[in-house]
């Protein structure tokens, strides 16, 4: 009987041994990994450990002061939100202060830089044709003209030239390598002359159009000569004026860190136009980092006629800029007329970069323009003796906890409080590492959670050993009443666990913000519950039947056939009956 | 334990016991009552909703302001009568936002708190504060939330019957609106932390239901199949064998909480653990005890309009009636202390056994062999 049978099946419950290895090892890999990385609590939301305060103002457009409203505010307050905010978990607080500010508060350990980029961009996305483009200014390249020879530069321009491709049709682009780039730059040196014919609507303010007439042409073409992206204040103004339906001119910084200028057309397809962005890492064409987005219907639509009629001209006209925020990202050239409803951005990004654009993209652009006015570092809201007095006040509701179980389950409250150790090793390593990873910050009601939580985990042994008990109460010795008693408590545990993973799936699924996080941590205890009662609680008891101290129901060890009320002549009749064990599920 | 250990074997045989089904009239009776004062004192005093929610006033001070985080918090609080959120910012200035605050009332509170840091008014600066909690947030909560009751209702109205469904329903909408009344009686500001509370609590209160209706389930199985018990009796059997449980389990759950509520929140003072853990508090409780006195009889009066149920009943009291003399009282013990005895001598009977033995025991192997 101290033996498992070979017999058995191979089930979880018959080598009980192998789960519990399974979760030490998993706890013992958390913790080192917790370790590792240097986090070794979890991130704590502003309510408890305060943060840094972001003051942003609304920028007043010339001619447009009135934009600035409750309307357009309160939507600036929800983008600025899910962009700071995108998984729900980072704690992280928006609201209006004054008419025309916005406080952004971010929990400690957020880094600050990246939040100020976060809430401060607008993104503003267009699609506008590119016109005409050179290297700007500086010494650090040669600025040859649109009709500049080939031999200009040739691999200055060419790697932030993507070819834009279908995702889906997935034709590899040659476009990174020697002689795509040679092709490229060769077309454009020479095509520059002849672009007017191909597509004579449009460029019309390019250098080779004809386009005298039209004096705004004229002047932007006049602009476009003097030109300096190099200059830093020249590049944060530049194009800020511009309306979308206008031509504009625009820098932006190619691969090699050089800025390089742009004419460009009126706007084709804008950020109303994306439905959802991600950022990929793109090995196919080795562009690195990279953004794609789905379009929306009638953006799929716009964007295939856009770069249809692109693929006609010649370079730089079958190029098309990606301009955010007055500032080109990537100008890719274009084949064929990209049909696949979707498009990718490259350039130069980084892994943390392309999630920020792609983020900001799914989000929108904000209705408004915001500067930073202040940042400045905020104490907890939440005093810090409050947080005392709350980790005390747990600490004593869980030290009666412990006297309860001990009091109730005797020596079975060793497996209970075990069972809650890993639970709580589990949980805490867990939200240490997700702090780094997805911004996970825990505040003050999560920590409440948490606790509640140890009544949900608790409960799932609870009930599983009243049925061992009740087993017992048959008449059962203690080994085939804990296999028996198993498959019935399973299912009550997994019955009702679905119910609050439901709860977690559905409000982390649908929601936003603070609900969003209490969703994520729900979910997580939820599915933390049922791993250590499967892998740990279970396991043990089997093991712990196979113990004289148990298997015999000493006094002490909370299975006691006596003091659970076990009828006697089915106590006397039982030992004949263990083979009966192996045939249990 | 060995008296509560026994007590769980006497329930286990069904010796002792509260007549849970029987009794529900005044049960009901109990929850309408306080259900009608929740939501009066919810009519009357409605909540009072916290900044994050209606927005309000922020002050800020100068650099540098000598008062603490404490104390400006006690001042502010004593000077607007709303809960204040006070922070201290890089610089040594103080960012303090009160609740539900108009312009009006906010150059009053300026002054008032000006005099009590010792600061020219002039140099505190007073704006009014959005939500942060805004429109969308609240919005999509409510959505989320829609769709999960129904999803859940239909997920019970499965794995169970839909009359359980109704019943977890009832017990949820009962649970809610008592902690959201208390609240509003207490008259504590409603927080983000309020609202995680009570979804925790929305989570609690089926997961509670679902755990008496596992069991329910599992008892009524083959109930049809006898006619020693009516639906009613056994549910009142299932409730009686999870007590137990679902004592246990509600201590287990409460202490810390109740460790938080009148330990930190009333002894040690923190006053901000107080509204998160009086929900909780309020709402663990009621969930415990809406599983067992509404939810599990609330069944039992849907099934017994069954029609197969009503025959069933009929089908018991007939049988009683025949065996008037001997009756029952014997039949019980006869179960009770035989141990299992129905496997030989009473197949038919299997609702009101704990352990429903006709599943499980007995299956491949003959009954004699246990023996």
């Amino acid at each position: 009987m101290a033996t498992p049978k070979k017999g058995r099946s191979a089930s979880a419950q018959s080598k009980p041994g192998r789960s519990l290895a399974l979760i030490l090892i998993a706890i013992a890999a958390l913790t080192g990994g917790m370790f590792a990385s240097g986090h070794t609590t979890p991130r704590l939301g502003i309510d408890l450990a305060g943060g840094t305060s972001i003051t942003l103002r609304a920028v007043p457009e010339a001619g447009n002061e009135s934009a600035i409203n409750k309307t357009n505010m309160d939507t600036a307050v929800s983008i600025m939100e899910r962009r700071v905010n995108g998984l729900g978990v980072s704690e992280s607080e928006v609201q209006t202060q004054g008419r025309e500010n916005i406080i952004v508060n971010i929990p400690k350990g957020t880094n600050s830089e990246q939040a100020r980029k976060q809430v401060g961009t607008t993104a503003k996305l267009y699609f506008r044709p590119v016109l005409a483009t050179e290297v700007s200014g500086g010494g650090t390249a040669p600025s040859p003209s649109p009709t500049g020879s080939p031999s200009g530069q040739p691999s200055g321009k060419a790697s932030d030239k993507p070819e834009a491709t279908d995702k889906g049709s997935g034709s590899p682009s040659a476009s990174p390598t020697t002689q795509g780039r040679a092709v490229t730059d060769a077309l454009k040196a020479d095509a520059t002359p002849s672009a007017s014919a191909s597509d004579p609507a449009k460029s019309s303010p390019s250098p080779s159009a004809s386009g005298g007439s039209d004096a705004a042409a004229g002047k932007l073409q006049e602009q476009y000569a003097k030109l300096d992206c190099t200059d830093e204040k020249t590049r944060s103004t530049v194009g800020d004026t511009a309306k979308a339906s206008d031509p504009t001119l625009a820098c932006g910084q190619n691969a090699q860190g050089q800025w390089q200028k742009y004419i460009l057309g009126p706007a084709e397809v804008d950020g109303t136009d994306v439905d959802k962005a991600q950022a990929v890492l793109n090995t196919q064409t080795g562009a690195g980092w990279t953004v794609t987005m789905d379009f929306t219907d009638g953006g799929a639509k716009k964007f295939a006629d856009i770069t249809g009629k692109l693929a006609q001209n010649q370079s730089p006209q079958n190029q098309f800029a990606i301009v955010l925020d007055g500032d080109v990202v990537s100008d890719p050239y274009v084949r064929q007329a990209l049909t696949g409803g979707n498009a990718e951005i490259s350039g130069n990004f980084n892994q943390q970069s392309a999630q920020e654009l792609a983020n900001m993209l799914t989000y929108g652009a904000l209705p408004l323009t915001f500067k930073v006015d202040s940042m400045t570092t905020v104490t907890a809201a939440l005093g810090g003796d409050q947080l005392q007095a709350g980790l005390i006040a747990g600490a004593i509701g869980l030290a009666l906890v412990v006297i309860y179980l001990l009091a109730y389950y005797r020596g079975l409250s060793f497996i209970a409080i075990l069972s809650l150790l890993v639970s709580a090793a589990l949980t805490y390593t867990i939200m240490s590492l997700l702090g780094p990873t997805i911004g996970f910050a825990l505040n003050l009601p999560a920590v409440c959670g948490a606790i509640v939580a140890i009544g949900i985990t608790a409960d799932s042994f609870i009930v599983y050993f009243e049925r061992v008990r009740d087993e017992i109460r048959e008449g059962r010795s203690l080994r085939p009443a804990v296999e028996r008693a198993w498959p019935r408590a399973r299912r009550t545990i997994l019955v009702s666990d679905f119910v609050s993973f439901l709860a977690a799936a559905v409000l982390f699924i649908v929601t936003v913000g603070k609900v969003q996080g209490f969703a994520f941590t729900l979910g997580l205890t939820t599915l933390l519950d049922v791993v250590v009662v499967f892998l740990f609680t279970k396991p043990l008891l089997t093991l712990m039947a196979r113990r004289p101290f148990f298997a015999n129901g000493h006094k002490w060890s909370g299975l006691d056939p006596k003091s659970l009320g076990a009828q006697p002549p089915l106590r006397r009749t039982r030992r004949p009956a263990a083979p009966v064990d192996p045939k249990e599920a | 334990m060995s008296k509560l250990g026994n007590l769980g074997a006497r329930l286990h045989r069904g010796e002792v016991g509260y007549d849970f089904v029987k009794n529900r009239k005044i049960w009901y009776g109990l929850s309408i009552l306080i259900t009608i004062t929740a939501i009066v004192g919810l009519a009357v005093r409605g909540l009072n909703m916290g900044i994050e929610f209606q927005g309000g006033a922020v002050f800020n001070t100068p650099k540098n302001t000598a008062a603490s985080v404490t104390q400006a918090e006690e001042y502010a609080e004593e000077a607007s009568g709303h809960d204040a959120i006070v922070q201290k910012l890089g610089d040594g200035s103080l960012r303090i936002q009160v609740a539900g605050i108009d312009t009006g009332a906010a150059n009053e509170i300026k002054n008032t708190l000006a005099d009590d840091l010792k600061i020219d008014p002039e140099q505190i600066n007073a704006e009014l504060v959005g939500p942060s909690w805004g429109e969308q947030i609240a919005n999509k909560a409510w959505q989320g939330l829609g769709i999960f009751l129904v999803l859940v209702v239909i997920y019970l109205a499965i794995a169970f019957e839909w009359r359980m469904a109704v019943a977890a329903f009832v017990a949820l909408i009962h649970d809610i609106t008592i902690t959201v009344g208390i609240y509003a009686l207490v008259g504590f500001e409603v927080t983000p932390g309020t609202v995680i509370g009570l979804l925790t609590i929305l989570g609690y209160s089926l997961y509670d239901t679902v755990v008496v209706f596992d069991s329910l389930k599992e008892q009524t199985k083959d109930l049809t199949k006898q006619t020693r018990w009516t639906y009613s009796d056994v549910a009142n059997r299932s409730i009686n064998s999870t007590l137990v449980r679902s004592i246990n389990t509600t201590v287990v759950a409460l202490l810390p909480v109740a460790g938080l509520l009148f330990i930190g929140g009333g002894v040690l003072g923190a006053g901000m653990l107080n509204d998160i853990s009086l929900s909780l508090f309020v709402g663990l409780a009621a969930g415990a005890y809406s599983s067992i006195f509404i939810a599990t009889p609330l069944v039992a009066d849907l099934k017994e309009r069954e029609p197969q149920m009503k025959a069933l009943r009929k089908r018991v009291l007939a049988k009683r009636a025949q065996s008037a003399a001997k009756g029952e009282t014997d039949v019980h013990e006869d179960e009770s202390y035989a141990g299992e005895p129905e496997d030989d001598a009473a197949p038919a009977v299997v609702g009101p056994r704990n352990q429903p033995a006709s599943r499980t025991r007995g299956r491949g192997r003959p009954s004699g062999k246990r023996r």
